[in-house]
């Protein structure tokens, strides 16, 4: 039948709006941390230019940072090159759905970090160990149990802002249910499957965080 | 380097959509969002749950796709056409508020949840003590308390509906956002709008939350100590 062939056209959109949250998840969690470490530097030409770039990123609209981002490189590219370039619809989408992530992660990073109990880093100096040693051993991995909850969120937060992408022309799910929708003028249905997808990824995302929770907290003792 | 003066009638009236669109919004949200509540909070199991659905459903998918599942979703239905609900729902302006409200009920319904657990046990226990009935506790003490514990969270959420309303511009809205792409594709300025429309966007950010601080002050309890 007509819907089965758009079903599974909205199945293979599925795969790129995964992939697009992924690579998006995995830029914002750098940027995230450098934008931690910077906002914890003293000096302040590293940490107000970093600081307020993380508040106008979490202040605008996400279509609006989508849009400045995908227009913004067509028109650097454009007069760097003397020519139209195309930018793919999903690197626009990838950067500013990272920068978006990484904005409000390096926040959660930073809470994280300062939540270990100073305690542990000097009875880990105490203990002789190396700088990296006292990072790699001690800080990341309690920081880590604090920070996945918050992580967990901004996932859940960004899987549903990849819809936006769309709008710039990226054949994700959306765009798929879209194309499904005024083909066969049956809006209600094709927009109701997508968000029904949509719905079985962020419930599956959520037990798999819940899982990653109970088992980051499972040595400690309450 | 474009005169910005020569574009102000428009700016100012996609910033007039924008804002309509968030008072409205956050208006019936609230009162959708307290009515989710009570009904999560109800003896009857069927009206739990399915306070607990929508909630669930809301929270799950894109604020795109419930906005595209009302303005477009809404025409497949002859019956729907038929009723008075068509005159609400043929307008863009209608189905962005009805969208827009639903979502910020549904976050602002778990805040709440959350405010209300955490409005002190002995509290409540001192209503009992005094006679007051259920409602009556409800509506006095335990939801003006519960709604001082979420103020804080709440005022992000208000943040949330004024970027959302940018959405409102993919289903033909001339709203702020709106007008910038229509700005945009008239006149090739790129950067320079988008720039633009994100400092009226901060600003308003800037607004909300000195809003929100006054109100903190102005609702805060004088301290006591407690013990």
């Amino acid at each position: 039948m007509q819907i089965d062939g758009f079903i599974l056209q909205i199945l293979l959109g599925t795969i790129v709006t995964i992939k697009l949250a992924l690579c998006a998840a995995a830029f914002g969690m750098v940027i995230g941390l450098i934008g931690a470490l910077l906002e914890s530097i003293p000096s302040p030409w590293l940490r107000y230019p970093a600081a307020s770039i993380i508040f106008i990123v979490r202040g605008l609209p996400e279509l609006l940072v989508l849009f400045f981002i995908y227009f913004g490189i067509t028109a650097i590219l454009k007069s760097i090159f003397q020519r139209y370039i195309e930018v793919s619809a999903f690197a626009a989408g990838v950067i500013a759905l990272g920068l978006i992530f990484g904005s409000y992660a390096s926040q959660v990073f930073r809470g994280a970090f300062l939540a270990i109990d100073h305690g542990q880093i000097e009875a880990g100096r105490a203990m002789g160990f190396s700088n990296w040693q006292l990072f790699s051993r001690v800080q990341l991995p309690q920081a880590w149990r604090h920070a996945i909850p918050g992580l967990g969120n901004l996932w859940l937060v960004l899987l549903k802002d990849t819809a936006i992408v769309t709008l710039i022309g990226l054949t994700d799910m959306m765009n798929q249910a879209k194309t499904a929708a005024s083909t066969t003028h049956q809006p209600f249905t094709f927009y109701l499957i997508a968000a029904v997808i949509y719905l079985f990824i962020t419930s599956i995302s959520q037990k798999v965080i819940n899982y990653f929770t109970n088992r980051s907290n499972r040595y400690v003792h309450t | 380097m474009i005169n910005i003066l020569s574009y102000l009638p428009q700016l100012a009236s996609g910033l007039s959509v924008t804002l309509i669109l968030m008072l409205a919004s956050v208006s019936i949200g609230l009162v959708l969002a307290i009515l989710i509540t009570m009904c999560s909070l109800s003896g009857f199991l069927l009206v739990r749950k399915c306070a607990g659905f929508i909630v669930f459903f809301i929270r799950g998918t894109p604020l795109l796709v419930q906005l595209f599942l009302i303005y477009y979703g809404a025409g497949q239905f002859e019956w729907i056409r038929d009723t008075w609900l068509w005159i609400v729902l043929r307008e863009p302006m209608g189905c962005a508020i009805i969208a827009l409200s639903i979502n910020s009920a549904c976050y602002t319904s778990i805040l709440l949840q959350g405010a209300i657990q955490s409005v002190p046990k002995n509290e409540i226990a001192a209503c009992e003590a005094i006679g007051m009935g259920k409602w009556l506790a409800f509506r006095r003490i335990i939801f003006p308390r519960a709604f001082r514990i979420a103020l804080p969270a709440y005022s992000n959420e208000v943040i949330m509906v004024l970027k959302g309303t940018s959405l409102a511009s993919t289903i033909t809205l001339l709203d702020l956002m709106g007008v910038t792409q229509q700005l945009m594709s008239e006149g090739y300025q790129i950067v320079q709008f988008y720039i633009i429309a994100g400092v009226i966007y901060l600003l308003l950010n800037a607004i909300i939350t000195a809003i929100f601080n006054q109100l903190l002050k102005w609702s805060a309890l004088p301290q006591r100590q407690s013990g």
